[in-house]
């Protein structure tokens, strides 16, 4: 075989099997969204049908009509998103005070604080479930979500000030002292000099943050009884009987659930994958 | 503008003696040393209050009885000091053996088929055309974007035991290499939920399923900062493809291999959503991880929080130890470079 053919062979082979790769990732992302639009003698069948034919809107009205467990989706959706979006507002304010502190000066327990940082990381969520339960439940915040958004602000924070830091610091240090020199007070300098060229990367933390949020499952399990207020993770349960499951609801409810993940993650993928390695910590 | 900025990076310039100093803000109330620590003070708060008094309070329970009448809102009883009690019953408890085999045979199965397979994807990714990779990256995207309980939930559906794909998959084999390979060539209704092993085994699909792409885009991340003349001088030397990922690639990538590893290990040590999902909530005692174990003593009626909080820390204990061991060795390699 000529060197030419060789390396063509080998191109195609490599093509294939990004294609593979492609094909393994893909296709049960393709199946859920598939099966949310396929009436039900299409999804409780032996046979296998490649795609809906003719596609119905059936699933996707139903949830959003009749929904689960007592409530549209349009409800768990909405808690979702209030939980989530309120849990990256504060987390962000906390976190750019904090990531400014480690990034701009150097004070006694810098090093400290870091290492604490990553430490606090370590320690998974789901071990502190139980005395974070007890504690929310003491404070009345039990079926609450702001209780809800005050332990995912917990959850994310050490992340958030972990990636934000390196945002913070990347900011020339000189422009700060311009602004001073023209007079400025600290706080203006933050606002008007800092500020503005750190949020790229308060965007990135937050989505990172959000994309968390609106994915725990545990907690919201825990700590919300009220069906009324389930989020969407745990509302998707409730597809799933005791004899047989909604699977057309479920794929409906799950696929909502996933667009807007899918969205960002699109948006932030380069930058996520720099946060987590330099930072070496949970997602 | 112009003039300001140039004044400022006088600050570093020695023919200029009156600015020795980097200049500093108007005075605004707080001296230069507090502002750091009041800017730290919310988030450290937040840290103390939400992740470090849990992380005593959980170490402090697991030595306590805590039930019902110790979680009320209004006067709760105070929880009893049992001493190890709850530890005994853990480790003479047969769920502790099966929920630490299950939680460690998990772990490493999924971090080294998440690792492999994150490898090479990575080192495909790299070799590919630029349009091709990013066709496969944005593929690769998409499981990874899923949310965990939406992951639980699709991998539950495609090996459902009627209508799933899988089990049709398992059909279109030949009859002779189905029964060969599986001991059985008709897979129509087969169940995969019942059983704590092929449980297990959908598990491991998933987890690996939704976490190689980010161990597949960061090796790539890593291979890109490698320069090319490297590999160049590894094929003039005749090196062939396992050589070079062996000699340079490897060596090179260590430290990016170092965090996944330990990221990998923390994340499927204590895998429970996608879990408590397949396994259909806390019914199926044999399906129980170390998470699964706590979070079902703890919350099922009569609950133990006591009991719960002891296996959480037995779970705390062991990753930080695993951590701790790993980061240790990679800074000792690391010093002896």
């Amino acid at each position: 075989m000529s060197p030419l053919a060789r390396k063509r062979l080998g191109a195609a082979a490599l093509n294939a099997a990004g294609v593979a790769v492609f094909l393994f990732a893909v296709f049960p992302v393709y199946w859920m969204v598939t099966t949310a639009f396929k009436p039900n003698d299409q999804i409780f069948t032996t046979a296998f049908i490649p795609f809906p034919s003719p596609p119905s809107l059936d699933h996707v009205s139903r949830v959003f009509t009749k929904g689960v467990a007592g409530h549209s989706i349009w409800q768990y959706l909405l808690n979702s998103t209030f939980v989530a979006v309120s849990a990256v507002v504060i987390g962000a304010v906390f976190a750019l005070l904090a990531a400014t502190a480690v990034a701009r000066f150097r004070f006694r327990f810098r090093t400290s604080f870091l290492i604490l940082l990553l430490i606090v990381q370590m320690v998974p969520a789901e071990a502190l479930l139980i005395p974070l339960f007890t504690m929310v439940k003491r404070l009345g915040l039990y079926d609450q979500l702001l209780g809800l958004i005050i332990i995912n602000v917990g959850l994310t924070l050490p992340f958030s000030v972990w990636m934000l830091r390196t945002f913070v610091a990347a900011v020339p240090k000189e422009l700060e002292e311009a602004s001073w020199i023209d007079g400025a007070s600290r706080f203006t300098t933050f606002w008007r000099v800092l500020f503005p060229l750190v949020a790229p990367g308060l965007v990135a933390t937050s989505i990172f943050s959000f994309i968390t949020t609106w994915n725990e499952f545990v907690y919201a399990l825990t700590l919300i009884g009220d069906q009324g207020k389930y989020t969407m993770p745990v509302a998707l349960q409730f597809f799933v009987g005791q004899r047989s499951t909604d699977w057309g609801g479920i794929m409906a409810a799950s696929t909502l659930m996933t667009i807007p993940v899918l969205a960002f993650f699109l948006l932030v993928q380069r930058r996520m994958v720099s946060g987590l390695v330099a930072g070496a910590v949970k997602g | 503008m112009t003039q300001t900025s140039l004044v400022a990076r006088g600050g570093a310039d020695n023919s200029a003696p009156s600015r020795r100093t980097p200049p500093r803000a108007r005075r605004s109330g707080l001296s230069d040393k507090a502002v750091p620590y009041v800017l730290l003070l919310p988030g450290l708060l937040v840290i103390a209050v939400l992740l470090l008094y849990p992380l005593y309070q959980m170490v402090d329970m697991s030595f306590h009885k805590v039930g019902l009448r110790q979680i009320k809102v209004t006067n709760p009883a105070p929880a009893e000091f049992v001493g190890t009690d709850n530890y005994q019953q853990i480790l003479s408890s047969d769920l502790f053996w099966s929920s630490l085999r299950n939680t460690v045979v998990f772990a490493v199965l999924a971090v080294a088929f998440t690792l492999i397979l994150g490898t090479l994807v990575g080192l495909l990714l790299n070799r590919l055309g630029k349009k091709m990779s990013t066709f496969v990256i944005i593929g690769i995207m998409s499981a990874w974007a899923t949310p965990p309980t939406a992951q639980a939930i699709v991998w539950k559906w495609l090996f459902d035991s009627d209508s799933g794909v899988v089990n049709w998959t398992l059909n279109l084999l030949p009859d002779w290499l189905s029964s060969l390979v599986f001991g059985r060539s008709d897979w129509s209704g087969q169940p995969w939920f019942n059983d704590t092993s092929t449980l297990y085994f959908v598990l491991i699909v998933a987890v690996v399923w939704a976490s190689f792409p980010f161990i597949a885009v960061s090796v790539l991340a890593g291979l890109k900062s490698i320069s090319a003349e490297l590999y160049e001088a590894a094929r003039m030397d005749g090196s062939g493809a396992f050589t070079t990922f062996r000699k340079i690639t490897f060596p090179l990538l260590k430290p990016v291999f170092a965090v996944l590893v330990v990221l990998s290990i923390i994340w499927d040590f204590k895998v429970f959503t996608q879990l408590y999902l397949l396994a259909g909530g806390t019914v199926n005692r044999d399906a129980f991880n170390l998470s699964l174990w706590s979070y079902a003593e703890a919350f099922s009626s009569p609950p133990k929080m006591g009991l719960g909080a002891a296996i959480a820390v037995v779970l705390t204990g062991i990753l930080l130890v695993i951590t701790f061991v790993y980061v240790r060795q990679i800074v000792k390699t690391e010093d002896v470079r």
